[in-house]
């Protein structure tokens, strides 16, 4: 079933690397980005919603 | 606004007051499914799954892929029927859901595209060819973004949803153009992966890794876009009672 001998292997993507590699990754970053940019805009929405019910 | 609270329990979540907890609810046990999901579909695409026989390793872009594309051919017609359910009753939810949906599904347009472009570079030997596939994922993007320029463009929400909603359903057209291209038109791009028809011409453990990698991409855009609704509810009902109330419990 395992098709990789060590670890570099693994890495090295039968010479795919970049493209592999790139694909997963921006994948991963654009997901990453998002969660934690809605995170941030929920958290200054709270804020801005606390300060206008004090005022 | 008239809120028909009493008139059936669906229209009674079609009240933001309503919805905004149960999304609450939701988000993170979708978000739980996009892990684990994610976590299995890797494991497959990368340790189960069997070298291609003409692509070698650089085959497994496809686990990423074919799900971004899907997701942004899936987000699109979710959005245009929200923006249009929208248009057509006045309901404030459904546009706030097609304005939630649509950053998430320009993302994972755009992820089709430099993904595919990737995958290209390699196997036809060039990141980019104007062929019928490509472009119309293209416009799909485009769209996209137009309804965001567009909807960024309007102060007045009402107005900004109402002209949204007619650029989502016209743009519709394009979602069977993308399908159907590789079909209609010679192109570079290979055929459809997955064939209703006809019995896979894939190995059953590539299948099931990519069918698990786009379940965790549909479990995260509903995360992603129950979040952002969320957000949008809170935004555009900053002046009424109960967000008072419910931030006041909270």
């Amino acid at each position: 079933m395992m098709q990789w001998n060590s670890v570099g292997e693994f890495f090295a993507m039968g010479g795919y690397a970049f493209y592999v590699w790139g694909s997963f990754g921006a994948c991963a970053l654009a997901m990453l980005v998002e969660s934690l940019l809605l995170r941030q805009q929920r958290a200054e929405l709270l804020r801005s919603l606390k300060d206008q019910h004090e005022a | 606004m008239m809120d028909k609270q009493s008139a059936s329990p669906w229209m009674r979540y079609a009240s933001p007051a309503t919805f905004y907890p149960l999304a609450g609810t939701l988000q993170p046990w979708f978000a739980g499914l996009a892990a684990l999901l994610t976590l299995a579909g890797l494991w497959i695409g990368f340790f189960v799954a069997p070298t291609d026989a003409t692509q070698g390793e650089g085959y497994r872009i496809i686990f990423v892929h074919v799900p971004a594309s899907w997701m942004s051919m899936v987000i699109y017609c979710a959005m245009a029927f929200w923006a249009g359910i929208g248009l057509a009753f006045n309901t404030r939810l459904s546009s706030m859901m097609a304005s939630a949906l649509a950053p998430t599904g320009a993302m994972f347009a755009l992820l089709s595209l430099v993904t595919g472009s990737l995958w290209g570079k390699p196997m036809w030997g060039t990141w980019w060819v104007w062929d019928a596939r490509l472009t119309s994922e293209l416009i799909l993007f485009f769209l996209y973004l137009g309804f965001l320029a567009l909807q960024a463009a309007i102060e007045d929400p009402k107005r900004a949803d109402r002209a949204g909603a007619v650029l989502a359903l016209v743009g519709v057209v394009n979602v069977p153009i993308i399908y159907f291209s590789v079909k209609w038109w010679n192109t570079l791009h290979q055929g459809a992966t997955i064939s209703m028809t006809k019995s896979p011409s894939m190995a059953m453990t590539m299948l099931w890794g990519m069918l698990l990698m786009a379940l965790a991409f549909w479990m995260y855009s509903i995360a992603v876009a129950l979040a952002r609704v969320r957000n949008i509810i809170l935004e555009r009902e900053r002046h009424a009672d109960w967000v008072r109330q419910t931030l006041e419990n909270a």
